[in-house]
């Protein structure tokens, strides 16, 4: 019994890693009130996208209904969030 | 209405009607905003950051605060430049927020869809005095941000 102790320590202790390592995306979803080029506008100033990237994500989110706008770790991800709603956008976070 | 400025700022051209809708409706969302935050037009303006309502409970907790006081700062800086002829890019930033703000909340409270003004109004829509105010509020804010990305 004496050898299983470690592996059950240290098991754990992996997940835990590998779940901490697990990217964190962004996503703004579509919604009927926001302009295009208002958010086209957000998408350059906070994430210091090109216009013609920023206009590319914008065009998915009105086409698609969502796009992913930043991968990051969770303190990065709530960051952004925290800076798209202050933007009026509609945005949420979940671990990729 | 707006045009491009020196250093980032923009040129303000309102006529005194305009300048008066605004203070109006910027002086009701605020407060709204400070005598009843719970209010379901307001909804649109703090969305949820989480599926899991225990991790957005935090998120609310850490950042609920700040979203309210940053979206009263906004208002309060247009309240005070409404009559300028000229904005600095922080002031212009500011009224940028503010406007979509404004929209946010009315397009909730009238049920503005992505169809809305495919059709022309009907005079008898008891809507129509508020949609029209949702539609020069948009016009505006589709100006400014021609004038800050031209």
């Amino acid at each position: 019994m004496s050898t299983a102790a470690p592996v059950e320590v240290e098991a754990p202790r992996e997940v835990e890693h590998f779940e901490h390592d697990r990217p964190w995306i962004v996503i703004v979803w579509n919604d009927p009130i926001n302009l295009m080029s208002y958010v086209t506008l957000v998408l350059q100033k906070l994430f210091g996208y090109s216009k013609a990237k920023a206009t590319q994500l914008m065009l998915q989110v009105h086409n698609e209904g969502r796009a992913v706008v930043s991968t990051s770790t969770r303190e990065k991800a709530e960051h952004d969030v925290a800076r798209l709603h202050a933007h009026g956008l509609w945005a949420t976070m979940r671990q990729d | 209405m707006f045009e491009r400025g020196e250093g980032g700022g923009v040129e303000l051209r309102l006529s005194r009607e305009e300048r008066s809708l605004l203070a109006g409706v910027v002086a009701e969302l605020r407060a709204l905003l400070e005598g009843a935050p719970g209010d379901p037009s307001l909804r649109r303006l703090f969305p949820p950051a989480y599926d899991e309502a225990e991790d957005e409970s935090a998120y609310r907790d850490l950042m609920g605060g700040e979203l309210l006081e940053g979206r009263l700062a906004a208002l309060e800086l247009v309240a005070q430049t409404l009559e300028r002829e000229r904005l600095s890019a922080d002031e212009a930033d500011a009224w940028l927020r503010a406007l979509n703000d404004l929209r946010l909340v009315l397009g909730t409270r009238l049920d503005v869809r992505e169809d809305t003004f495919a059709d022309e109004l009907r005079r008898d829509d008891p809507r129509a005095p508020a949609l029209a105010i949702y539609a020069y509020l948009s016009w505006m804010q589709e100006q400014l941000i021609e004038a800050l990305s031209g």
